[in-house]
């Protein structure tokens, strides 16, 4: 039975939340209805049996245990703090019908503009994710009280401020669902690419963006953007496990095996960018899945069509004139042309300055160095590259192409033996 | 909701009377609170024209000067009503000046 509680609370958690927060309208009361309904299920399913419906029987549940809480001493605090005019909604049925989906609503809440984006990933994690505080906070390297303390400031703000529990209206989605999507693949990318510790990969947090990107999928099906980011979610993690090798160093694309490529999850990724290409409305991310798809789609990396790759970016350009994209761009013409032509395009002020502190333009940079046999500006590059992370794996990493290149890790480190 | 939208300016990118963008501006002003239709806001005079009162120990202090003396300074509010925070923020998006300066959007708290 307890299984059975375990199960539901996996598997509808999130759902049950979100109908919750929009039937009573404040975040900290649906919590803590949903957890006094947990506690009901755990002591009535063993003896009444699971309901046919477990979903709805917490959902029912919880909007009973709210009514109480407000009926409570705490009452009139609660009131005060309630989201404006607390009205709860009657007409939620016995809990045996399926519960309305809210989860769009409470994403779009989340995911609000109007909260900084640390607050905004934080309240995505813990409102729709399944990981506890404790987890989050270790994943983006902060104290448990001081994400908490992120999470209070932010319900606040939603509550006093009047951010609505809606989903945007057609002229604002564009920018919101781009806000959402932000935040979803900022999850994934603290998962694949920690900026520090000693993981490469971050296993717990990439899952978790797939689910979330997974929920948006199935309720917003017709989105190309979604579909795109998730399809180049998919392609990233199909390579999760060939990324490294046994000792932890990380493989560039170029040195991983192919064969340990999941290719269950390529032919998903695949699959989702087909389904976004099908709608005819291209967007960033859409480009940036079609470039996963190449890389993922070429048998050798030699085989690897980069001029088509220099051409998406190019059009990824018009969407987002960054830097970080100029450098992925200029990689791109190094393999399609020659590595002096990257260089020469990396080493514009316009890419070069921004970038100056970011540790993949000095690793870049030194490898297209390495491969134009400029071999003691390639080793000034790599060591500013090794000062620029703090990720032990990506260190080994630099290490390893420092002592191919014949040179110190370290200045006056590490002799090679 | 009431929302007080602030709206903020840097004078010295800001039109003023006499430059070529001053009439479109006071036409647009115009034109926004009309759609606005029920609202409480003014344009306030610059910062050179405020007195600011305190009083300490039971003694009024008034000095000529503005509360703070900042580059950018408020040139004047609206009060409205709103569902929720997004239409403000769109009603705010709309305010002439943003395009110059900025505007702030706060609620109104309620007692």
């Amino acid at each position: 039975m307890g299984d059975a509680l375990d199960a539901a609370y996996r598997a509808d958690r999130d759902r049950v939340l979100a109908r919750l927060i929009g039937i009573l309208r404040d975040f900290d009361l649906a919590e803590d209805a949903l957890q006094d309904a947990l506690v009901a299920a755990a002591s009535t399913w063993p003896v009444h049996g699971v309901p046919v419906n477990p979903a709805g029987w917490l959902v029912t549940t919880a909007r009973r245990k709210a009514i109480d809480r407000l009926r409570s001493g705490a009452a009139s605090e609660r009131r005060n703090r309630a989201w404006g005019e607390l009205s709860v909604a009657w007409d939620i049925g016995d809990g045996t019908q399926p519960i309305a989906d809210d989860r769009l609503r409470l994403i779009f809440t989340c995911c609000h503009p109007a909260l900084t984006l640390e607050a905004q990933v934080a309240l995505t994690l813990r409102s729709l994710g399944g990981l506890s505080t404790e987890e989050v906070a270790k994943a983006f390297l902060i104290s448990e009280t001081a994400l908490a303390q992120r999470i209070v400031r932010a319900k606040r703000k939603i509550r006093q401020a009047g951010i609505g529990y809606r989903v945007p209206a057609p002229d604002e989605l564009p920018d919101r669902l781009a806000a959402v999507l932000a935040v979803v693949y900022l999850i994934f990318n603290a998962g694949y690419l920690p900026p520090s510790g000693t993981d490469l990969v971050r296993v717990d947090l990439c899952d978790e963006a797939l689910r979330l990107i997974g929920v948006v999928i199935d309720l917003m099906p017709d989105g190309p953007e979604p579909l795109s980011l998730a399809a180049m979610m998919h392609i990233q993690d199909a390579r999760r496990d060939a990324r490294v090798d046994p000792q932890g160093v990380p493989l560039t694309l170029e040195e991983q095996d192919r064969s340990r490529w999941d290719t269950e999850k390529v032919a998903a990724g695949l699959a989702l960018l087909d389904r976004a290409r099908s709608v005819d409305r291209p967007g960033p991310y859409q480009l940036k899945a079609s470039i996963s798809a190449i890389h993922v789609s070429a048998p050798r990396s030699d085989l690897t069509d980069w001029n088509t790759i220099v051409r998406l970016y190019d059009a990824l350009l018009l969407w987002e004139p960054t830097p970080v994209v100029q450098l992925n761009r200029a990689v791109a013409v190094a393999m399609a042309d020659s590595p002096a032509a990257g260089l020469s395009l990396m080493d514009d002020p316009a890419l070069a300055r921004p970038l100056a502190e970011y540790h993949l333009f000095q690793a870049t940079r030194a490898d297209l160095l390495r491969r134009s046999g400029r071999l003691e500006e390639a080793a000034v590059a790599y060591r500013r590259a090794r000062q620029q992370t703090n990720n032990e794996a990506e260190r080994r990493f630099i290490d390893r192409r420092l002592q191919a290149l014949d040179a110190p890790g370290v200045p006056g480190g590490i002799p090679k033996s | 909701m009431q929302y007080m939208l602030m709206i903020h300016n840097d004078p010295s990118t800001h039109p003023t009377p006499g430059d070529p963008e001053w009439g479109q501006l006071m036409a647009d002003y115009a034109a926004f609170s009309e759609q606005l239709g029920s609202y409480t806001g003014a344009p306030l005079n610059d910062p050179s024209t405020a007195t600011t009162v305190r009083i300490r120990n039971g003694e009024t202090l008034v000095v000529d000067g503005p509360f703070e003396e900042t580059k950018e300074w408020m040139s004047g509010y609206y009060v409205i009503e709103c569902d929720n925070l997004d239409q403000a923020l769109k009603a705010a998006a709309m305010v002439p000046s943003a395009k110059f300066g900025s505007v702030e959007v706060r609620p109104v708290a309620e007692m």
